[in-house]
């Protein structure tokens, strides 16, 4: 290429970048091409009319990359919530408005997509969906006291902030009740754990059930681990959890990684009592799953697909009428998160034309008032450190349906 | 008379040519700053100012290793991995020792670039020995390697100092007012937002003075001839090893410098496959492949371009991922095809011989 | 002792499903002088279509794995004659990045058509398990098949280049790009047909991978990929069988250091004695040391 040429071009490359500084920032509406209508849409404005007389929520979690099945249950489960809360009449009576960013499960990224949110004008955060990028947007939403509800955020410092509450269980707590649940009903004295150690909730887990065993009488014969660049052969730690003698497994892991523990145990011929935590949600509704291979598996759940009760029927109908699937507890956390923040925006009188700021200050304190009915928990209430008070509820699948203990 | 007068000349062609990407970076700097000031720049753009700035020093140090030694690379964002950890950790620690944030921040960066440097003698010294795909592969490893292990660290600091285990947090042993720093794979969370902006822009122009400098000196003349022809360059007494790990030295430890700005950009700092695994390193390579191999201010240019381009393909949401890897193949074909060159060739030449002739 | 043979051949297990990826690889390396990239996406995108016909349409498996290595084989080619052939005489790296673009390419086509959720895979082998020593020793099914399908792959492979004339032209082009067209070998074909080969390669490798850890996402490919092309470079890249002792060995080592060391540095432990061997013998295993004319 001639010289000058070169030069024309970096110049025109510098002109470009130096407009798109400037143009892609302010409030980008983000009209999106709602893919297909199985593919997650970026936004979905329901009836609603955008600026005036809204409210503006937003969330953050991967809908690419390896994780992108969590970012896109809470995604589908609080689009669910919106659009029956706008049929309803809205929050306070103001329509809301939802832009979800991809944060591919990385810290950067969640920033990038926290600040996208923030030119667009969100006023509330329904985020992020995993732990380590929600510790880091905390940092920024606290600076900024943007309120953000986490559905699915289990690490203790995602609720650090005053500014941050929670859904779900927090790692340690889950870990204690596994313990304590497999300790008083005597489960087993012989416990192995397989855990994901670069996962931070399987291994907060796993360190809250290795401290709390002993107390509960629980004897850890094995205790091995596997990475996220090394999960589909678990055959060496089930050989060791079996050489051990371990009448029962713990397995504080996601339900894909179950899937393939439960199958290659029974092709060893290992058939231990296999516990586990809400990870495990999911599992039974893996696409060409032999749900024979998670028959008697424990677990503990917020949410289970198949209760009788009408809230979770009705939800897991809507939920498979319009993405074609099963929810899992991901799904069920994102629709209990925007009911929880309409019921602290009710509870707090708010408006759409309050800033993020006036909007944070008042739900930090109704959040703590309020009591939610939700899909995950019968009467959640929440403290002022971010937690909610639900206790995880002990299910056993038989017959492939869960059934309470 | 001539003759001093032909070398003055080419002294200041290349003296031009790096006065004009100082320019460029010094006058980017200047408008994005006036464009802060007078509020005219986005949320997401302001967040992204400080990554910009660590890929470029990113991939400026990996066309020294690619382009100017020759060598490809797979395992980069190790060397971000070492200088990222290691100043994390020491700003934490020292969060009390040394409470003004610039004097700290600047001890970080030079233990982060430390650590890296020494990273990088600990692998170029086996590495530098193979040559070409096999190279590449052992970086990679490395790379991994360093990842791996990186995440089975756990050390914690209480009454009594520092504690280390690699098996476990409960293994530290630590008192109850103990507090663990690094979490194993949950990596480091706390680290004091030190980066901006403006400590970007000044690591960017030191990066560039380093690597400018050595490439246009007798040690970069060096390297270079090793690239173009070992045999002849070992044939005339250059010692190749003690130049190929200078160059690879270097390359590192601006690596560790991008790695320590990474570190105190984000509250929560882990090791993930995205971030400093194979993934990463390959990404800086489509910098400095589409830059231009050996182009400095080309790799610079990219590393921006792409580091923009997903983020401002947020609108596209589920097809954002899809867009960018068709826009990474077209102008990777587009750029590099020989057919592709020559039409443009043609066509330009053909408009300007009719300018000419007009 | 009982123990470390079950590690042992849980090692083998995994280790063949390496090699037969190493094989497509190494294949394509050794010919066409490229580091296929997208290769472990290929593998992922056969698995979804076995997945597909056997699970979704009810077919058998055979006519999955037929139809995967047709419709991979197709998109081999593809791949090659819009991505890599524009940039042949281009830098290697200008490919190495292409193929990493394809990688993702591929990647986000099947994310969105088939879904971030995984799929459980059901095994395309109806071979049941080994079982010796009264159930203590189990070797499975699809280890079995997966072993003997790469011992064919490599005969069949070996034979093709020995016997006929195509398999003769790409050893040509392998050896010399610029002589084997002055003979009037026809370049482009033959490396079009290098990598058709390899893609159906990769379709077989993918029903086997997912066979034997019946999970589909669709970056189910790539770190196997990886492991892959370490286990090829391991055997010296080129060698067919140096493929797959490669990618054996790196199986029982990695098996062997997650049971022995730490199943955490497993993946450390084996990029480090890839990197031991590699100083210590410089081309690999079975890799032929190549003297460099001044």
């Amino acid at each position: 290429m001639k010289k000058s040429m070169k030069k024309l071009l970096s110049l025109a490359m510098a002109i470009a970048l130096a407009a798109s500084l400037t143009a892609c920032g302010s409030g980008k509406t983000s009209e999106t091409t709602a893919a297909g209508e199985k593919a997650a849409s970026g936004e979905s404005s329901g009836a609603a009319a955008s600026g005036e007389g809204s409210f503006k929520i937003g969330g953050i979690g991967p809908i690419t990359g390896s994780t992108a099945i969590y970012g896109q249950a809470v995604m589908r489960g609080a689009e669910l919530a919106i659009e029956e809360i706008n049929a309803d009449g809205g929050i306070n009576g103001a329509q809301i408005v939802y832009n979800f960013q991809d944060d591919e499960n990385d810290t950067e990224k969640a920033v990038n997509a926290y600040n996208t949110l923030k030119d667009w004008g969100m006023q509330m955060l329904v985020g992020t969906v995993t732990s380590a990028p929600c510790i880091a947007v905390g940092a920024e939403s606290s600076n900024d006291n943007i309120f953000q509800l986490t559905p699915s955020g289990s690490a203790v410092d995602c609720a650090k902030f005053e500014n941050q509450f929670r859904v779900c269980f927090s790692d340690p707590n889950q870990g204690a009740a596994s313990a304590q649940y497999i300790g008083e009903n005597k489960l087993a004295t012989k416990v192995a754990i397989i855990y994901d150690s670069s996962d931070v909730y399987s291994s907060g887990i796993h360190d809250k059930f290795l401290s709390e065993a002993p107390n509960q009488g629980i004897e850890i014969v094995s205790d091995e681990a596997f990475t996220a660049d090394n999960n589909t052969n678990f055959s060496v730690q089930l050989q060791k959890a079996q050489d051990s003698g371990a009448e029962l497994v713990f397995l504080p892991i996601y339900y894909s990684q179950a899937a393939l523990i439960l199958a290659q145990a029974k092709q060893m011929g290992y058939e231990p009592q296999f516990f586990g935590c809400d990870g495990l949600d999911g599992l039974l509704t893996v696409e060409n799953f032999d749900t024979s291979l998670a028959e008697n598996v424990m677990l503990l759940t917020p949410f289970a697909a198949d209760a009788k009760d009408e809230l979770t029927q009705k939800f897991v109908t809507t939920f498979k009428e319009k993405y074609g699937e099963t929810p899992n507890q991901f799904a069920a956390d994102g629709y209990d998160a925007v009911y929880a923040i309409k019921a602290a925006a009710e509870k707090a009188a708010i408006t759409a034309d309050m800033d993020a700021s006036a909007i944070c200050d008042a739900l930090k304190t109704s959040m703590t008032e309020i009591s939610v009915n939700g899909l995950t928990g019968e009467n959640m209430k929440w403290s002022k450190d971010g937690e909610p008070d639900k206790a995880p509820k002990a299910v056993k699948i038989v017959n492939g349906v869960y059934t309470a203990m | 008379m001539e003759k001093s007068m032909k070398i003055n000349f080419r002294l200041n062609k290349t003296l031009k040519s790096n006065i004009i990407t100082y320019g460029i970076v010094i006058a980017a700097y200047i408008i994005v700053q006036l464009l802060v000031n007078a509020g005219q720049v986005s949320n997401l753009m302001k967040g992204l100012l400080v990554p910009i700035c660590i890929y470029t020093i990113m991939a400026i140090s990996l066309n020294l290793t690619v382009g100017i030694l020759g060598e490809l690379s797979l395992g980069h964002a190790g060397f971000m991995c070492v200088g990222a950890f290691s100043s994390a950790l020491f700003s934490i620690s020292m969060l009390d020792a040394i409470p003004n944030a610039g004097i700290r921040f600047f001890f970080a960066i030079l233990i982060g670039a430390f650590f890296a440097a020494l990273a990088g003698i600990v692998v170029g010294i086996p590495v530098l020995r193979l040559r070409g795909d096999y190279l590449a592969i052992v970086t990679l490893a490395f790379g991994e390697i360093i990842k791996n292990v990186i995440n089975v660290v756990y050390i914690g600091k209480d009454a009594s100092g520092l504690h280390f285990s690699t098996k476990n947090a409960m293994a530290l042993n630590m008192t109850k007012e103990g507090t663990v720093i690094i979490n194993g794979a949950q990596g480091i969370t706390g680290t004091p937002k030190n980066s901006t902006f403006t400590i970007g822009v000044i690591l960017i122009l030191i990066t560039l003075v380093i690597v400018l400098n050595l490439i246009h000196s007798r040690s970069g003349r060096a390297i270079m001839s090793v690239r173009d022809n070992r045999i002849a360059a070992e044939s005339i007494g250059i010692n190749i090893t003690k130049y190929k790990l200078m160059a690879f030295t270097i390359s590192a430890a601006l690596a560790g410098v991008a790695g320590v700005l990474y570190s105190h950009n984000l509250s929560a700092l882990t090791a993930t496959q995205k971030n400093f695994g194979y993934n990463q390193s390959i990404m800086i390579l489509v910098f400095v492949v589409l830059g231009g191999i050996g182009n400095i201010r080309g790799s610079m240019i990219a590393a921006v371009l792409l580091t923009l381009l997903p983020e401002l393909l947020r609108g596209l949401n589920t097809y954002r991922m899809l867009i960018y890897a068709i826009i990474l193949i077209v102008m990777m074909i587009f750029n590099w095809s020989p057919k592709l060159i020559d039409l443009r060739k043609r066509y330009f030449h053909k408009n300007r011989a009719e300018k000419e002739r007009a | 002792m009982m123990s470390f043979i079950s590690y042992f051949i849980n090692g083998l297990s995994l280790g063949s499903v390496y090699a037969i990826i190493a094989l497509g690889y190494t294949m394509v390396y050794g010919i066409a002088k490229m580091l296929n990239f997208a290769h472990g996406d290929v593998i992922m995108i056969g698995g979804y279509v076995v997945f597909t016909v056997v699970s979704t349409m009810g077919l058998g498996p055979v006519a999955g794995i037929l139809l995967a290595v047709i419709l991979c084989t197709v998109l081999g080619v593809v791949i090659e004659g819009v991505a890599y052939r524009p940039l042949r005489m281009a830098s290697p790296l200008a490919v190495l990045i292409t193929a990493i673009g394809v990688s993702y390419l591929l990647q986000n086509i099947a994310l969105l058509v088939f879904g971030s959720n995984p799929k459980s895979f059901t095994s395309v082998v109806t071979v049941p398990a080994l079982k010796l020593l009264q159930g203590k020793l189990i070797i499975s099914g699809e280890t079995i098949v997966t072993i003997i399908s790469c011992i064919i792959i490599m005969i069949g492979l070996t034979m093709f280049i020995k016997k006929t004339r195509a398999g003769q032209a790409m050893l040509a082009v392998s050896e010399d790009k610029g002589a084997a067209q002055l003979m009037g070998i026809n370049v482009d074909g033959t490396i079009a047909l290098t990598f058709a080969i390899g893609s159906a390669l990769a379709a077989v490798a993918g029903a086997l991978l997912c066979s034997a850890y019946p999970t589909l996402t669709p970056y189910t490919g790539s770190m196997p990929g990886i492991k892959a092309f370490v286990a090829a470079v391991f055997g010296g890249i080129g060698s067919i069988p140096g493929a797959f002792i490669g990618g054996l060995l790196l199986g029982v080592i990695e098996n062997l250091s997650k049971a022995y060391i730490s199943s955490q540095l497993s993946d450390a432990i084996v990029f480090g004695v890839l990197i031991v061997v590699l100083l210590v013998k410089p081309t690999g295993i079975l890799g032929k040391k190549i003297n460099e004319k001044v």
